[in-house]
């Protein structure tokens, strides 16, 4: 057997995958933006050719597919071109929705813990709130997001809090899921060796069941966060496009700035993956330190 | 304030909670009535919430806009049946259920197609476990832009959001097959497709059906959503935002009861499937004998 190499295996094959989108989108922008060059032309009454068009299709204004490097450009202008605290700045748009993510995933965070830890120890808890907990994610809440942030504006909550509780709401339930397995991963033989010691419950909880839920938790944080930055984006939609990610991507739709759509997006996508790759690497680092195997 | 209403709720939200507390004790000869505790007791639950709900909004007067009492959503409900129809067919039946079958149909597909060639497996499969972690509602907006207003661009946001959790599940419930099973149909002198269709699939069933029950939530949250970008004067996602403008919240809590209903519903269809599909598995075997 051939030894598998980090580079061979990892890295090429998705470099590949990714070097074969940037192709087809390049593609895609040209047939796609096409059809405007030649209204255009027709238009003026002139004649075009399709190496004319071309070039045209990779540099329009309000194209239907930006081309990527009309992207990359629109993001590195409003990121370093930009003042920070600049409305055209995305880095202030994305630290808007980064501070409402980062609290509503807080709350969720000790929120589903607590919920996680009611559940093992009560009985009742257990069977009368576990299927209200799976129900309430069947419903769409990032539907009632909008009503949720007109509400609290009618009573005078505005601005962070509304958009963190959305996240809040959507964050707890993995962790609650993950938590409440976790805590009961350890073994019977386990528990009962806390039992020949005459461990109290809080000794159980402290010394065997919350070391042995921290995998559980670290993979449903990964869930949470990603899900909880969904959350805070949908949540500035309703606000009537003031400020954040989700608002520039509203606004770039009502203005047909579709550049600045994708600018958006990419930021978002960004956003998500350095959060996502934070958690894992925390995950790591509090395995390690436990002594357990990540 | 109405103090009598209010502590009438606490006292029936408490009275509830402790014969839930009494009945998770008990144990039944009667195999029916164990199950039955176990429909009872969350659905007590439930009804005690709606009663405490309707206690307190009603004796501590909260605004109406803030939070309507459940007696209020119910009889806005009951009174507009045929929008709330309306709403559900744009939303339901022609978004969510197309754009579904769509996504999960071409998740599948693209799984194994890429299944003959590893290459293609580990340079997608970081890609679309990546893709499931990003906010691909922010799609929503393009994808309006691109196929207009009505059902088909809310399809198309759905088949986005579905496709990826799709492929990453069934190429690993496709990786899930042991090297003995494998081998052991090698000796049989199975073809590939053989192997597939008779030993790998069945395999691959939990992680499909996983899949399957994350998209159905998945499916109406990107439905719902993608109407906010601009939608014709019918579905639920415009319903809710249009509503909350006019500040009917009475009618945006029937549409989200709708919503929820269906959401539900859904979940619950496929989790059925699931169990009728995949009994061999030991989640279904250990559920079954308690």
């Amino acid at each position: 057997m051939e030894k598998p190499g980090f580079f061979k295996d990892r890295i090429m094959p998705v470099a590949v995958i990714v070097a074969a989108l940037v192709v087809i989108w390049y593609i895609a922008a040209v047939f796609l933006n096409a059809p405007f060059e030649r209204d255009t032309a027709a238009r003026a009454g002139t004649p075009i050719t399709f190496s004319e068009i071309l070039p045209k299709t990779m540099f329009q204004e309000r194209p239907v597919l930006p081309a990527p490097h009309q992207v990359i450009a629109e993001i590195w202008d409003t990121t370093f071109n930009k003042a920070v605290t600049s409305k055209r700045s995305l880095v202030y748009h994305a630290w808007i929705t980064l501070s409402a993510t980062l609290v509503g995933f807080g709350i969720g965070t000790v929120l589903g813990i607590l919920l996680a830890i009611g559940i093992v120890h009560n009985r009742a808890m257990d069977r009368s709130l576990m299927p209200w907990v799976i129900a309430s994610q069947t419903i769409p809440i990032l539907a009632i997001a909008p009503m949720i942030i007109v509400v609290l504006n009618a009573v005078g909550i505005s601005g962070l809090l509304p958009k963190a509780l959305i996240s809040t709401y959507l964050s707890f339930f993995p962790i609650v899921v993950g938590m409440v397995k976790g805590l009961r991963s350890p073994e019977t033989i386990q528990l009962d060796l806390m039992h020949t010691y005459y461990a109290s419950a809080s000794q159980t909880f402290w010394k065997l069941r919350w070391p042995s839920s921290m995998p559980y938790l670290f993979t449903s944080l990964k869930v949470a966060i990603a899900i909880s930055l969904v959350g805070a984006i949908v949540g500035e939609l309703p606000t009537g496009a003031v400020a954040g990610l989700g608002a520039r991507l509203l606004a770039g739709s009502y203005y047909g700035q579709t550049v600045q759509i994708w600018s958006a997006l990419f930021m978002a996508a960004a956003l998500a993956a350095t959060l996502v790759i934070i958690v894992g690497l925390a995950h790591t680092a509090v395995l390690k330190r436990m002594g357990m195997k990540p | 304030m109405n103090t009598s209403l209010v502590f009438g709720a606490i006292a029936f939200w408490l009275v509830a909670w402790a014969i839930n507390e009494w009945l998770v004790r008990q144990t039944f000869r009667d195999r029916l009535a164990n199950r039955a505790v176990r429909l009872v007791v969350p659905l007590l639950f439930g009804i005690s919430i709606l009663v405490l709900w309707e206690g307190l909004v009603r004796g501590l007067n909260v605004p109406f806009v803030l939070l309507p009492p459940p007696s209020a959503i119910g009889v806005r409900l009951v009174n507009s049946v045929p929008t709330l129809w309306a709403d559900f067919q744009q939303t339901f039946l022609k978004a969510v259920i197309t754009g579904y079958a769509l996504g999960c149909g071409l998740g599948f597909i693209v799984a194994i197609a890429i299944d003959r060639s590893p290459f293609l497996q580990k340079g997608l499969l970081p890609l679309g476990n990546f893709v499931s972690a990003l906010p691909v509602i922010g799609v929503a907006p393009i994808m309006v832009m691109w196929f207009g207003f009505d059902w088909q661009s809310k399809v198309a946001v759905v088949v986005i959001m579905t496709f990826f959790p799709m492929l990453v599940n069934t190429v690993s419930g496709l990786a899930a097959t042991s090297s003995m099973e494998k081998d052991l149909m090698r000796t049989y002198a199975a073809t590939w497709f053989q192997t597939l269709v008779k030993l790998r699939l069945p395999a691959a069933w939990p992680f499909i059906f996983n899949a399957l029950k994350i998209n159905s939530t998945l499916a109406l949250i990107g439905a719902i959503v993608a109407e906010f970008f601009g939608t014709p004067i019918v579905g639920m996602g415009f319903r809710i935002s249009t509503e909350v403008g006019r500040m009917n919240v009475d009618m945006v809590w029937a549409e989200i009861a709708v919503a929820a209903v269906a959401g539900s519903a859904f979940y619950g269809a496929v989790a059925l499937i699931e169990r009728a599909v995949t009994f061999w598995h030991p989640s279904m075997r250990s559920a079954r004998a308690a």
